[in-house]
């Protein structure tokens, strides 16, 4: 027993030294998955590619659970990776029941909110969305014939409809009388992996005369594009570019560039500037793809009024209402 | 709501119904020969994952078909050796097939096509088209029949029509021929089974070879019918609906199509409308997901007649000596 302790206790101050001496960033992925296609792969990459142009490796992990997210950001805060960059809202909470016994490590949460004044080595970094949602609402109401277009969520969370109000907003600036049709996908983690559902999600928004649908719903919005792309009609892909998964049939793509936040937050490294960071269109946070996919679907004339639209947005000109703020949408009901 | 909104409702019902009626028969053929099976979903997602990735390897959606069932069959092998030969316990079984599945089917499908844990987009061939069912398109503007006939019976995958015929099919093997009354007995008295000389390891392991393959053609469904891939966890928690589905329908093929139909209709009807205004009230849509648990639990409790499972079932079989 005495010998297994102190080997044990060797083993772990072996670790400690050589996770020291590292300090490798790490990343920890939602339950969404590595490679997603979305949200968490938009962070791999950035992650890889600040891996590629550095020379340096980071450490990440998939959580399979929810009660792994605890656990995993302990390891790698013992194992001494630093920063430790999580995805995903659901990561706030561990985050500040861990930060405070990990003073030296700093902790960055996409999505997620800490408080800074209670935990000062945690950096939250959020999106604007409802801007970037506002602009591909603009486009989805440009490209639209029959003046109704759909929304998809995946589980029903304030951010999902702060996706969904910044939609609905961007679609009644184009057509004032254009009908918005929500659906979220259900109210449990399955909902971002369900492409059945989500499959017929679209089928009944088609069938009440939708032509354009954005899908903000990780793995199930994968089932969403692809019905449209069989019914023919435009869909709409989110966080990462996904014009490329059916080309011509896929509008664009709401960009948040969780990759640019993740590269930037491995780059500055064990001293990465703590706070809360809230990237909007001003800050290239946000957007909307354009590549050769989708280049005859959106015209100059859509594109020179997204542009316009995103101006002003800048500006101050345009006010988007977020949903987070208030708990309430003014364009939608849900 | 109007005429097309209500076959719009019901197609959409047949569609989510399908998968669940084929993992509920699955589920009938074994707990009436007595052996558990928690493992339905892992069964339909190993299935899910096998059709999906052989029919883009091969571009041929039987070949797919052919792999689901066998990957399928596998799984149902190993819980019949676990539970029927060595005598484990069963739900320990089932549990443990479907965290196998899940692990695995991301394993591989990382291993084989490095995209995350789901195979690619399935192209024309690795899926099953819709069929068109013969008069379908003169009939269309026949006023009612037309659109019952076009909208919801044709224009379906042929595995919905299989899964259809399925129900009659399991009704007749399971009260009309010898075998089934051996199978029913095996779950209600396996030793009188035993002494009239029949093998009651050879019924089971009958039982759970047809479980696998219903099951192998629900996941196929999934994956090469409904969608044109897998995807991670697809299933959805579909197994442990038809598991409900199973007990509502008390352990009857006949019960069990309607079963799944109403639990189908549940979600079409939530999927359709979020949240349902009646006027005075408004039904949350989060209702609607909860009811095919809540009715199953009311049927346990036994408000609505008594479900009586099968006499045998958990219990492995100890040969008197």
């Amino acid at each position: 027993m005495t010998v297994m302790k102190s080997f044990l206790g060797a083993a772990a101050t072996l670790a400690l030294c050589a996770g020291a001496a590292l300090a490798e960033p790490a990343l920890i992925y939602d339950l969404g998955g590595k490679f997603d296609k979305s949200f968490n792969e938009a962070a791999y990459n950035g992650a890889q590619r600040w891996a590629d142009e550095t020379g340096n490796s980071f450490r990440d992990i998939e959580l399979q659970s929810e009660a792994q997210r605890e656990q995993a950001l302990r390891r790698f805060a013992e194992a001494g990776m630093n920063p430790v960059v999580t995805t995903g809202f659901s990561m706030s909470t561990p985050i500040a029941n861990v930060a405070g016994d990990y003073p030296d490590t700093k902790f960055v949460t996409i999505d997620g909110y800490v408080d800074p004044e209670e935990h000062p080595n945690v950096k939250s970094i959020l999106f604007s969305e409802h801007q970037g949602s506002y602009l591909v609402g603009m486009l989805a109401a440009m490209a639209s014939d029959s003046g109704t277009v759909g929304f998809v969520g995946g589980m029903d969370i304030p951010l999902i409809r702060k996706f969904a109000c910044g939609y609905a907003q961007g679609v009644k600036a184009v057509n004032p009388d254009a009908t918005v049709i929500a659906n979220m996908t259900g109210t449990t983690p399955a909902a971002w992996n369900d492409p059945v559902k989500g499959s017929e999600l679209a089928t009944a928004q088609i069938s009440q005369g939708a032509d354009v649908i954005f899908a903000a719903a990780g793995g199930t919005g994968l089932g969403v594009l692809q019905t449209a792309a069989d019914e023919d009609i435009l869909s709409i892909g989110v966080d990462s570019n996904q014009n490329y998964l059916h080309p011509g049939k896929v509008l664009t793509s709401m960009l948040k560039r969780v990759d640019v936040a993740t590269y930037d937050a491995m780059t500055a490294g064990p001293d990465l500037e703590t706070g809360v960071e809230v990237l909007g269109l001003a800050e290239n946070g946000v957007g909307y793809a354009l590549d050769d996919n989708n280049k005859d679907l959106i015209t100059d004339e859509m594109k020179s009024a997204a542009e316009e639209a995103k101006q002003k947005i800048i500006d101050g000109e345009i006010e988007v209402h977020d949903y987070s703020s208030d708990d309430s949408c003014p364009a939608l009901s849900f | 709501m109007d005429f097309l909104t209500l076959i719009q409702v019901l197609d959409s019902t047949v569609r989510l119904a399908t998968p669940l009626l084929l993992a509920c028969l699955a589920g009938l053929f074994s707990e009436r020969s007595g052996i558990i099976d928690i493992g339905l979903e892992g069964k339909m997602l190993a299935a899910a994952f096998f059709s999906a990735a052989i029919a883009y390897v091969s571009g041929s959606v039987w070949m797919g078909l052919l792999a689901g069932i066998a990957a399928s069959m596998a799984f149902s092998f190993i819980h019949g050796l676990a539970s029927i030969t060595f005598r484990g316990n069963q739900l320990i079984s089932g549990v443990a097939l479907n965290f196998l599945a899940s692990g695995v089917t991301v394993l591989i499908a990382q291993d084989w096509f490095g995209q995350g844990g789901r195979t690619p987009s399935l192209l024309a061939g690795g899926r099953f088209e819709p069929i068109t069912l013969p008069f379908a398109e003169a009939l269309r503007d026949v006023p009612v029949l037309g659109p019952l006939y076009y909208e919801l019976i044709s224009g379906h995958t042929i595995l919905v029509y299989v899964a259809f015929l399925m129900v009659p099919l399991t009704w007749w093997v399971l009260f009309q021929t010898r075998f089934g009354l051996r199978l029913r007995a095996v779950g209600e008295a396996p030793e009188a089974v035993d002494t009239a000389g029949v093998s009651v390891v050879g019924l089971r392991f009958a039982a759970i070879v047809i479980a696998g393959v219903l099951c192998g053609l629900a996941g196929s469904y999934l994956s090469t019918g409904l969608q044109a891939g897998f995807v991670r966890e697809m299933t959805a928690g579909r197994g442990y609906i038809a598991l409900a589905a199973l007990i509502f329908a008390k352990w009857r093929p006949w019960y069990a199509l309607w079963a799944c139909l109403l639990f189908g209709l549940l979600q079409a009807v939530a999927l359709r409308y979020q949240n349902i205004d009646l006027g005075a009230f408004v039904i949350p849509v989060q209702v609607m997901d909860a009811l095919p648990y809540i009715l199953t639990v009311v049927i346990l409790a036994g408000f609505v007649g008594r479900a009586i499972p099968p006499r045998a079932g958990g219990e492995p079989y100890v040969k008197e000596r």
